[in-house]
């Protein structure tokens, strides 16, 4: 099939050039490699605007313009907040680069590059207007509104303290998290598969899974040893109702026919649970780990903010004592990206795993 | 490699959801001989799925006995392979794995000795291994269905309209795969199904049911030499009696002739 498809587009080309002996070959689009440099450009353009907007404009806030030494590599490099801040541009100009020249031969990469181009350029442009209307001609109220370069001034300071405060809160996601995960689903299976363990069960999963988790952060800072083991406990709860829910109902949706065609081929009680049950239940699985997870992030945030000796939550409190605006912006940043790149990870996992459900035909 | 089946004075009565009484079977009984190919057929709720599921262990009658080679039928068991009207097949699993199911669930599944790829040949699914179910097609999935239900080498083959869901050409195609398959292995085939053509193109014997009470009316013995022919005389003039016997005949518009 696919070696007459080469035929059939072979002879495709070989027509149409006999038709327009002249006229170029591709069109003006996304496949036309003109085009393409210039939508590699156009994105470049935005960032490097505003890498001129950082020169180019005079600070009107009372921001002091430190040095930091850095010491890496066995050099010790001297740098001021703009200097960082342009480094930051310089690389995300390198990372659009490269991935724009890296796509060239592939069609459908190129394609989804020349789409994004517009946004990328729109994201060069709003950090040249922020950096503007923040602390270089301060059109935004200070120091709520901090510069760009004021925000990655937090990483140069504070560095070490943030890298602590956000390890502390991968730390509490991933033990409350896991924790969640592995209990939602075994008690969703149980429930699923055990009439009795519904009946006695379902009912308190129904109605204590309404609460919000924090609710329960009163009992949890008295009852538990320490405020890690409190924290860790409310994440728990939170995973565990929404997964063993939404499991539960997977378990219980499974057709009948399913379990006889397995019962007729030799399977036992096992084989119906771990072979049948389960792998029938797998979407709606990870349906409650997807939403289990955004309310996990939530809750280790709120808890973090009310009784943590550590994590970004309790950064942004710490910082915003002290009217460190520019600190809550950098805690927040590290947040979307770590929380996306969970997100990310959680979403290949159950592309993996659901591999099965993919509509489109491999062949 | 095939079994003889016993069905002797079964009775099932099922009470539905409003209460009433809905006598599937009465009074069924029906010798099926070792490496014989029955079809069962009758109009819907004649009790020919539910003789079907007696025979295959996933239902229980409320008195007389199934027995398969003398030896009482009690719950399921892989040497009565099963093919559902849905195919059935786990979508979660790849036609491939599908069809070695039945080893690893008997727990003999050993990857290198595997003849897994044997029976995906010999239903003509060579390329489709590693697709899953829901990327081929209707025909393609009830093969796979036959090739998962024969792989644990079953001395009886239970069929329940296997191809009631496809098209005439499909339909044709599998029966005559399902012929070879039978002459290959000599398992005993019991085939449900409501189309007349079907049975007579395969069976050795076609029973005839009728519904409410659901009970066997009429055993017919289809002496025709194999190949059959669909379109020869004694194929047509057998298919017009056992419409007769349905009563259906006489629904058929008289043919008219326009010259």
């Amino acid at each position: 099939m696919n070696a007459a498809a080469i035929k059939g587009h072979e002879t495709g080309v070989i027509l149409k050039k006999e038709e327009t002996a002249e006229k170029p070959a591709v069109k003006w689009g996304y496949k036309h490699n003109g085009y393409y440099l210039l939508k590699i450009l156009f994105v470049t353009a935005g960032f490097l605007i505003a890498i001129i907007t950082n020169i180019a404009f005079p600070q009107k806030a009372a921001v002091d313009i430190k040095d930091y030494i850095i010491n890496a590599f066995g050099l010790s490099i001297k740098l001021t907040m703009n200097d960082a801040y342009i480094f930051v541009l310089v690389g995300l100009i390198l990372l659009y680069v490269v991935t724009g020249l890296t796509a060239w031969n592939n069609k459908d990469k190129r394609k989804k590059y020349s789409k994004n181009a517009a946004f990328r350029f729109a994201l060069g442009i709003a950090l040249a207007l922020w950096d503007i209307g923040g602390t270089k001609l301060q059109f935004f109220p200070q120091p709520f509104f901090p510069g760009p370069a004021q925000v990655i001034e937090t990483y140069l300071a504070d560095g070490a303290y943030v890298v602590q405060n956000t390890l502390y809160s991968l730390r509490l996601y991933a033990a409350g998290f896991s924790c969640g995960v592995l209990l939602g689903v075994g008690t969703g299976i149980l429930i699923g598969w055990f009439p009795k363990v519904y009946y006695w069960v379902f009912p308190v999963l129904k109605i204590t899974g309404v609460v919000p988790a924090v609710a329960w952060m009163p009992f949890a800072l008295t009852l538990l040893p320490n405020s890690f083991s409190a924290a860790v406990f409310l994440i728990v709860i939170c995973a565990w109702f929404q997964i063993a829910f939404l499991t539960a109902q997977g378990i219980q949706s499974t057709p009948k026919q399913s379990y006889e065609a397995a019962r007729v081929l030799g399977s036992g009680q096992f084989g119906l649970i771990f072979h049948v049950a389960i792998p029938h239940a797998m979407p709606d699985i990870f349906t409650g780990i997807c939403s289990a997870n955004a309310m996990a992030f939530t809750t280790l945030v709120m808890s973090e903010m009310l009784g943590q000796p550590g994590g970004l939550g309790y950064y942004i409190n710490q910082s915003k004592v002290w009217s460190a605006y520019y600190k809550v912006l950098a805690a927040i940043v590290i947040m979307a990206v770590l929380f996306s790149l969970i997100n990310y990870l959680i979403g290949r996992v159950q592309k993996r795993a659901l591999r099965w459900q993919e509509g489109v035909l491999k062949k | 490699m095939s079994s003889s089946i016993t069905i002797a004075g079964v009775n099932r009565v099922y009470t539905d959801s409003e209460g009433t009484r809905v006598e599937a079977l009465r009074d069924v009984s029906l010798d099926i001989r070792a490496g014989e190919f029955i079809s069962i057929i009758g109009p819907s709720g004649c009790g020919k799925t539910t003789l079907l599921r007696l025979i295959a262990g996933l239902d229980k009658p409320q008195s007389g006995a199934l027995s398969i080679d003398s030896t009482k039928i009690t719950d399921v068991d892989p040497e009565r392979g099963y093919v559902f009207q849905q195919g059935g097949l786990f979508p979660w699993l790849t036609v491939e794995n599908n069809i070695a199911y039945g080893l690893k669930a008997r727990k003999v599944f050993d990857k290198k000795k595997s003849n897994v790829g044997k029976y995906i040949s010999m239903v003509g699914l060579d390329g489709f291994e590693k697709s899953y179910p829901h990327q081929i097609s209707g025909g393609m999935a009830q093969r796979v269905a036959i090739a998962r239900a024969l792989i644990n080498e079953p001395k009886a083959l239970l069929l329940d309209e296997p191809m009631g869901a496809l098209d005439s050409f499909t339909r044709s195609d599998l029966q005559d795969k399902l012929l070879e398959l039978w002459k290959e292995n000599g398992t005993t085939m019991i085939l449900v199904t409501h189309d007349i053509d079907e049975a007579i193109y395969l069976s050795d014997r076609i029973v005839i049911m009728t519904p409410r009470p659901g009970k066997i009316s009429k055993i017919i013995d289809v002496d025709l030499p194999r190949p059959r022919q669909r379109g020869s005389g004694d194929f047509l003039s057998m298919r017009r009696d056992i419409l007769e016997l349905f009563e259906l005949a006489q629904a058929q518009p008289q043919p008219e002739y326009v010259i």
